[in-house]
Formats: C-alpha cells, sequence, structure tokens
C-alpha cells in the first residue's frame, strides 16, 4: 500500500454559537469525530480595559470591572476597590464591608444561576434555563434597588459603598433567602441525577489536583479537583473572616463534579447572606476620609469644605501613592486579581487584571484533546466561560 | 479596637511573610534579592539569565512550592535602562503564600518562556508578546491572542496612542469591513485635572480680588 494522505478535518465552532457562551471562535482540528486540537481565538470582545484605565483616574476606571465578567459585577470591584484601599491603607466601615459581603455573595449566586443553567441547556436541559433566569432577576432587582442599575452597578466604591442600603431591602433579601433553597432542589431534581445529563457530564474534562495548579485553574474549577482553595477563606478580606460557612469540594474533577461544586455553592453563599444581614451594624458606609471618598449630598448643601472636596474629587481624583501591588478576590469563577502599578498621581500607572476564565479558556485545549465533539460544549459550559474578563 | 480592620495587614500576616521571606533568601542565595515592599508583600528581583532557575527553585522546593503560576504580566517604563518589567505571580497554595518576580528586560532583548515549567504561562506569554511586543524564546505557539488578525504595533506599550491606528468599518459598496486611519471628529480629550494651586509659590502675592471681598 502506497502513502496516504490524511487530511484532518478543521471545523470552527462559533464566533457566532450559542454553546460557545459569547464570541468564541473554536477552531477544532477533527479526526472523525475526536478533537485532535483545540485551539480557541479569542479577543473578538477585546475593548483594551487595561489601556484605558491607564487613562482614567481611579475613581473613572470602577465602571469598567463591571463590564468584565458582566455575570457577578460586584465582584470585579471589589477586587478594584481593595487594590487601592491597599494602596491608600484605609479603613473601611464595618457596616460597608457587611454590604459588600452581602452583595458578593448575590453576585456569586447571580454568576452560578446562569453559569448551571446555561450549562445545562449546552447539554440539552432547557427547562432550568428558564427558571433560573426568574430567579436571577430577582436577584438583580436587589442590586437595582441598592445601586439603581441590574448589571452595572459601580456601587462598591474605594473606602466603602456608594450609598446606604434602602428600607425594607435586607428584609426582602431573608425573605428570598427563605424560598431560594425550595429553587435550588426543584433544579437538582432536574439535573443532578438526570441519566442524560449525567452521561454528558461525567468523567468529560477531568483534570486532577497537580493538572489543575499547573493549568493555573482556581475557584470551583480547583475545588472541584478536590483541594479546597477558597479565598475567602485562606486569604479572608472584609469581614468574610467573621463568616461561618464551608469550601465545598469535588472529588472527581470532572464537569459534574464542577456543577455539584457550584451547587452546594449557591446554598453556603446563602449562608453567608443571613449571616451579613444579621450582623450588620448600623453606621456609616463610606469611610469618612475626604480626600478619598466623596462627602455626602446632605454636607454639600450648607459644607463649603464638602463642596470643594466633591469638586476636586470629581475631576482630579485622589492620588495614590507609588508603588505596586496585588490583590486578589474569589470571584464567583476563580481568584480575581489586580496587579496595580501606581506612580503616585490621580491615574493607574498600569492595572493588570487576573481574570480566571482566561485560564480556563487557555485550558480548553488541554481538557478536551480525545474528547468526542459534543463533549467539548459539556467542557466549555463547565468551566464557566464570559468572554467580558477574558477578552478584557 | 478599631471598628474596621484589613485583614490582609493584619499582625500574623505581616510575621509570617517576614519569615517566608528570610526563607526565600536562604533557598534563592544569589540569583536573586528578595524584599518586602510597602505592603508587605514579598518581591523578588532577579535577572533574566536566572529566571528559570528562580523559578524552578520556588515551584520545586518542598518547603515553599509555589505550584501555581497566577499571572505573569510587564509595565512598561520607557524612561527607564532596561525599558519593561516582567512581573510572575506565583501563588503557593499549601504555604498559604504569595510572592511576584520581577525581572528588568530591554526592547530588543528575548525573555526565556517558562511554559516548560508551568502550563498557566502559555497564554500569559502569549498575551505580554501582542501587548508589549516581548519575545519569548522557547514558546511553543507564540502567536497574537487577543487583538485583530494581522494587527500591528503593540497596545499596552506607552507610546501607543490610545485611540489606536485604524478603525473599522462594513463598507457597504464593497461588501466588507475595511480598515481606515483613525478619524476623531474631535480632539480625544484629555484633561489635566491635576491641582494648579500646588506649583503656585508663596512669594507670589494673592491676586487683589480677594482683598476687595475681605474689604
Amino acid at each position: 500500500m502506497g502513502e496516504m494522505q490524511i487530511r484532518p478535518l478543521t471545523l470552527n465552532f462559533g464566533p457566532q454559537h450559542p454553546a460557545a457562551h459569547g464570541v468564541l471562535r473554536l477552531v477544532l482540528e477533527m479526526d472523525g469525530e475526536v478533537i485532535d486540537r483545540a485551539d480557541p481565538h479569542v479577543g473578538l470582545l477585546h475593548r483594551g480595559t487595561e489601556k484605558l484605565i491607564e487613562n482614567k483616574t481611579y475613581l473613572q476606571a470602577l465602571p469598567y470591572f463591571d463590564r468584565l465578567d458582566y455575570v457577578s459585577p460586584m465582584n470585579q470591584e471589589h477586587a478594584w476597590a481593595l487594590a487601592i484601599e491597599k494602596a491608600l491603607q484605609i479603613e473601611v466601615p464595618k457596616r460597608a464591608q457587611h454590604i459588600r459581603v452581602l452583595y458578593c455573595e448575590i453576585g456569586r449566586i447571580l454568576n452560578h444561576l446562569l453559569n448551571l443553567t446555561t450549562f445545562a441547556i449546552d447539554v440539552g436541559a432547557m427547562t432550568p434555563l428558564l427558571w433560573g433566569f426568574e430567579e436571577r432577576e430577582t436577584l438583580m432587582e436587589f442590586y437595582e434597588r441598592a445601586s439603581g442599575a441590574r448589571l452595572h452597578a459601580a456601587y462598591f466604591r474605594p473606602g466603602g459603598v456608594h450609598q446606604d442600603l434602602p428600607d425594607g431591602l435586607t428584609d426582602d433579601i431573608l425573605k428570598w433567602a427563605d424560598k431560594f433553597p425550595a429553587f435550588i432542589d426543584d433544579l437538582e431534581t432536574l439535573l443532578t441525577n438526570n441519566r442524560i445529563f449525567k452521561q454528558r457530564t461525567v468523567d468529560i474534562g477531568v483534570m486532577s489536583v497537580e493538572e489543575a495548579l499547573d493549568l493555573g485553574m482556581t475557584g470551583p474549577c480547583l475545588r472541584a479537583t478536590g483541594y479546597a482553595w477558597d479565598l475567602r477563606k485562606s486569604q479572608p478580606y472584609d469581614c468574610y473572616a467573621e463568616m461561618d460557612f464551608d469550601v465545598p469540594i469535588g472529588t472527581t474533577g470532572d464537569c459534574y463534579a464542577r456543577y455539584l461544586v457550584r451547587v452546594e455553592e449557591m446554598k453556603q453563599s446563602l449562608r453567608i447572606i443571613r449571616q451579613a444581614i444579621e450582623t450588620m451594624p448600623e453606621g456609616p458606609v463610606l469611610a469618612e476620609n475626604n480626600k478619598v471618598t466623596p462627602p455626602r449630598r446632605g454636607d454639600m448643601k450648607h459644607s463649603m469644605e464638602a463642596l470643594i472636596h466633591h469638586f476636586k474629587l470629581y475631576t482630579e481624583g485622589f492620588h495614590v501613592p507609588a508603588g505596586d501591588s496585588y490583590t486578589a478576590v474569589e470571584a464567583p469563577k476563580g481568584e480575581f486579581g489586580v496587579y496595580l502599578v501606581s506612580d503616585g498621581s490621580n491615574k493607574p500607572y498600569r492595572a493588570r487584571l487576573r481574570a480566571p476564565g482566561y485560564y480556563f479558556m487557555a485550558a480548553v485545549d488541554y481538557l478536551s484533546r480525545g474528547h468526542m465533539l459534543a463533549d467539548s460544549v459539556a467542557i466549555i459550559g463547565s468551566l464557566d466561560i464570559v468572554f467580558g474578563e477574558i477578552d478584557r | 479596637m478599631s471598628d474596621a480592620t484589613q485583614t490582609q495587614d493584619s499582625a500574623p500576616e505581616q510575621s509570617k511573610n517576614a519569615a517566608m521571606k528570610a526563607q526565600l533568601a536562604a533557598l534563592l542565595g544569589e540569583r536573586a534579592t528578595v524584599q518586602l515592599d510597602l505592603q508587605n508583600a514579598i518581591k523578588i528581583e532577579t535577572s533574566l539569565q536566572n529566571l528559570i532557575a528562580v523559578l524552578k527553585l520556588l515551584r520545586d522546593d518542598a518547603k515553599v512550592q509555589f505550584r501555581q503560576l497566577i499571572d505573569v504580566t510587564a509595565v512598561d517604563y520607557p524612561e527607564r535602562e532596561c525599558r519593561f518589567e516582567l512581573v510572575y505571580l506565583l501563588l503557593s497554595i499549601s504555604e498559604n503564600s504569595r510572592v511576584r518576580v520581577c525581572v528588568g528586560i530591554d526592547e530588543d532583548a528575548v525573555a526565556p518562556s517558562v511554559t516548560e515549567l508551568f502550563s498557566s504561562a502559555n497564554w500569559a506569554e502569549r498575551e505580554v508578546w501582542d501587548m508589549f511586543g516581548i519575545y519569548f524564546s522557547g514558546h511553543p505557539d507564540l502567536r497574537r491572542l487577543l487583538t485583530d488578525y494581522g494587527f500591528e504595533g503593540h497596545p499596552l506599550r506607552k507610546d501607543f496612542p490610545l485611540t489606536g491606528y485604524v478603525e473599522v468599518r462594513y463598507s457597504e459598496t464593497q461588501r466588507r469591513v475595511v480598515y481606515e486611519p483613525v478619524h476623531l471628529t474631535q480632539e480625544y480629550r484629555d484633561f489635566d485635572f491635576t491641582s494648579p494651586w500646588e506649583g503656585v509659590q508663596a512669594d507670589i502675592a494673592p491676586p487683589p480680588a480677594d482683598e476687595e471681598a475681605g474689604a
């Protein structure tokens, strides 16, 4: 038999594909229906956030963080606020810390609801998406009542949060928190023991702890491999150290384990939400340091100094002492970090945004090799990929 | 007790980092300088020649185990002799510790790729190449990542304009996306809000308007 020319089939997945979770162009080299190599082409949503931040004052840069991982906006803002607070060494009032933790956990549930339900629809289950988005709407109303916006909140500020919570909001959140476990149970009846769901996810995209560390995995994807690592526990920020919650871990490190970890994390988030509300003290919600935080609107009506501070803060902004620092938070997807280099002026010299999803996307090639085409969809769904943060 | 605390700057954290710093200084010896910065984080400075050895020691030493490369990034300082600074952020989940390894690198120097040590460096280095134009030798697949196909220039360099050089639009006549030089309908408005008062010397007399108001 003579030489045979084998031409591998190259398949373009996306950039417009509902299972690509955004604008992903995945170039797959196929051997029959088996994936030989996956080459993700990302950057179709690249907006140059890091470059833009260099040209804005510290406060003007904050709303860009909502637009990174637009599924859980406030968690990103949190990293930016913490990075600035660290550089300026300002203390955040207790009430503001509780509000931030409360909203970070709401953000986590928002994120997991979107991820789990779209993951389910990717592998064939339609109903969870319809149910989950109804719950997300309720949560986004809580966002709206606190910040005025459903998604792009710009609510966390260096030194605290922008406004105090309106009356009755915490009661409504508690009421919702009583009802929500029933929803999780419903979701689980649809998926957890569902034969089709398990066939699509069990033993697909398996990672060991070693591999996960090597690939830069953080968050639920790392925990699903069995390593209990959560920045809220190990390097606590704000008032997470006072909260009582567990870190769920998986054992198998496959798509199914990642699903299970996220379901359990939602339940733990509910515990944190309850504690954050129950132990929330009265008091200010912004540090009273008018060189960094704006004065209250009421003060500006009769205090000239407050008016000057307001004007200076919203034009010049505040100056951050020179130096570089890395600040990370446990965003719903994993470790979201800000590497901030300041030169003492009112604008960041360089801000590097470390998005967890970026490293998940990089791992898609490794995880999907040798799997079938349909499994790549399950892998992408289970890794929790959002292009706002990957492309930045 | 103040009503607010920054847990990351607490005292046990400080002594832990100081101990880790001493350990790392002993481990790395001549190859690098280890220091604690103002925010009490560990910063390691090394040279390009020693970079791979330092990262390998940090990863493999049983006592520190910095097994996760969190991120690789660069900072552009056009006025410095070594134009760029490469920053490697490492995390040890067993010791719960972070370090960052900084290396100065010249504009036309080549950095060694660390993809052999950490798989996560793959895309991180691709992005540094894309954004800063720092070349990594030994990288398996050093292509542009985030910018457009056929993009020219390295956007995060300080001499790259914020607006870029080209803009795209769909041309009805040509039935395709066309690239054109950036055309701004008004100048990019970059206000310099830094306080004008600070530069005023004390010996300059206040404007007369003030005196009139006081009278």
